[in-house]
């Protein structure tokens, strides 16, 4: 069976810079993968590709056997495809529900209100805290609690594949550890494949069963997460001695 | 008009409420316009000067459905139905205007910057400016007595006029609408992602360029039965009438809080109020005068403007 997102030979330019080059990668359902890189290695743009909000200059981008090249973004995420920015970008001067409304806004034609009310039940009982401040306006959440309501935005959508732009940064160890915690029960619990790129090397490799490191916009190394934290390689560039 | 008096005692207190519901009718006009720039903006942080003269539109139009071919319209619906019917067709023609505005003079210009788009936008002001004088001349153009319902009567005692209580009937149950559409449906909701982060709107499904069409229908669109309804009341159009509604528009929508739809509402009612009532009590000379030092006192000392507090930015 084809993987569910499967991209090859991917390059993308900003004018005369060249953000990706030549990336191969693919997502099977169901499946935890990350790709690994530090500031500036092309995680974000990889994903703004996937989710249509910059389209790349060469390569392809499948989705359950799909061409997404010529699909507008818009309508990506009626087809499975949930996306949490870089930054967490909640609706600051809206209510925690009203953000979690909008959520479902691209499948709202597509499944059974009931079905979508039942998810966010469950999205609601996986982040506790959300529930409490569901009427209080989303920018006066915490940074933890800004990034639990953006992956629970793109959750009520109930996408088969999830990307996730670094959702620790800028958050005390602890509240990353919750995080990661939360990513691993997400998908134990709703089945659904993510595509996480991080920075922080050491947690995302244990979460993932594969990885891909990127450097300056090529992948340099591919394997298992097992495989690769234990190469020396890597080990050296992300998961050095005094690393977090 | 004599020179200004201030405090004149001879008023009574009926003239209070004449002036209240005088300045209500001309708050409405400014409401309906201010809503135009105010979603606009809230979507496309882009003051559309256009919109001003898009109302003038909307009023030389409503003059040429109402007066032309012998007034065809009127004399096969009736008054109320032919004045109904024009509104109808004037609120589509000047949506349609303001959806070729955004296609010909921003869309183009969209990536080269936000002067690039004020002066584009002054641009079309003047050509819509010049196309109407083109079309109808120079002079003023006036209404005539048999195309405008002149049925006077007193309403809890104050005089108005059956045109005045339908204008605030249109334009209140107008506004309420489009308040229920942003504020209470799913559309509306996709509208206020849109306008406070468009990539991430994108990101949950939300098709941004109907949004933007929307905005550009729908502002122009009201802002045209305004111009209409102002044609009527007031009886003379004039090609530049734009101008100066277009300004007290854009004070109310400062006023109220620009990008917010209640405010826009709100600060075009408190407008017109203010400004009939320093007209009938002060001096009609100096309200303009007055009317912008309000808008620098609310730049001043409130820059969100009355409702326009709303704000939880936390990075
Ligand atoms: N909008 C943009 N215009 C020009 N260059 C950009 C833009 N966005 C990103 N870049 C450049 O593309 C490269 C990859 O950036 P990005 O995808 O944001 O990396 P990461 O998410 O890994 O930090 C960087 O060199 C960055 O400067
Ligand atoms: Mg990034």
């Amino acid at each position: 069976m084809a993987p569910l997102l499967e991209i090859k030979d991917l390059c993308l330019d900003y004018g005369a810079v060249r953000a990706l080059n030549s990336v191969s990668l693919k997502v099977e359902e169901n499946e935890i993968v990350t790709v690994l890189g530090a500031n500036g290695a092309g995680k974000t743009s990889l994903l703004k590709a996937i989710s249509g909000l910059i389209r790349p200059s060469k390569g392809s981008i499948q989705f359950r056997g799909e061409d997404l090249s010529r699909i507008q973004a818009f309508s990506l995420a009626g087809r499975g495809i949930a996306h949490v920015p870089e930054g967490r970008r909640v609706f600051s001067t809206l209510s925690v529900q009203e953000n979690l409304t909008l959520g479902r806004y691209g499948v709202r034609a597509l499944r059974k209100k009931a079905d979508l009310d039942n998810l966010e039940e469950r999205v609601y009982a996986l982040f506790p805290i959300l529930k409490e401040r569901r009427s209080q306006l989303a920018g006066t959440l915490s940074g933890g609690e800004q990034q639990m309501l953006a992956i629970g935005r793109a959750l009520v959508s109930s996408p088969s594949l999830l990307l996730l732009d670094e959702p620790s940064l800028g958050l005390a160890p602890i509240i990353v550890q919750e995080i990661f915690s939360l990513i691993k029960k997400i998908h134990k619990e709703e089945k659904i494949a993510i595509l996480l790129v991080e920075q922080n090397a050491r947690k995302a490799l244990k979460a993932a069963s594969r990885a891909y490191i990127l450097e300056l916009g090529k992948i340099v190394v591919s394997g298992d997460s097992a495989d690769l934290a234990q190469d020396p390689r890597v080990q050296a560039a992300y998961l050095g001695a005094k690393a977090c | 008009m004599s020179r200004p008096v201030f405090f004149d005692k001879g008023k009574k207190v009926s003239t209070f409420f004449e002036q209240l519901v005088n300045g209500l009718t001309v708050g409405s006009f400014y409401a309906l316009v201010a809503l135009g720039y105010s979603m606009v903006y809230g979507v496309m942080k882009l003051i559309n000067f256009a919109h001003g003269d898009l109302f003038a539109l909307g009023a030389y139009l409503g003059y040429s459905l109402l007066t032309g071919a012998t007034g065809k319209i009127t004399a096969s619906m009736g008054l109320w139905g032919g004045i109904g019917f024009t509104a109808l067709l004037v609120a589509l023609s000047v949506a349609l205007a303001g959806v070729l505005v955004e296609r010909i003079a921003y869309r183009p210009v969209y990536p080269s910057g936000r002067l690039s788009l004020v002066v584009s936008a002054l641009g079309m002001a003047i050509f819509i400016q010049n196309a109407i004088m083109a079309i109808w001349g120079s002079r003023p153009r006036a209404f005539p007595a048999s195309v405008v319902p002149s049925l006077r009567f007193s309403l809890f005692g104050i005089p108005v006029t059956l045109l005045q209580v339908t204008i605030l009937g249109i334009s209140f149950a107008l506004m309420l609408i489009i308040w229920l559409i942003v504020e209470k449906s799913n559309f509306g909701a996709a509208v206020r992602a849109s306008a406070l982060d468009r990539e991430t709107a994108t990101l949950l499904g939300i098709d941004v360029r109907k949004v933007i069409f929307f905005v550009f229908a729908l502002g122009p669109g009201l802002g045209g039965v305004a111009g209409l309804m102002n044609g009527l009341y007031y009886r003379a159009i004039s090609f530049n009438m734009g101008w100066n509604y277009g300004l007290k528009a854009f004070t109310a929508t400062i006023l109220g809080g620009i990008g917010n739809i209640p405010g826009a509402m709100l600060g075009g009612l408190i407008l017109g109020v203010v400004e009939s009532l320093l007209a009938g009590y002060v001096s009609g000379a100096w309200k303009d005068v007055f009317v912008f030092i309000l808008l620098i006192a609310v730049l001043i000392f409130r820059p969100t403007g009355l409702l326009g507090e709303k704000t939880a930015e936390k990075v």
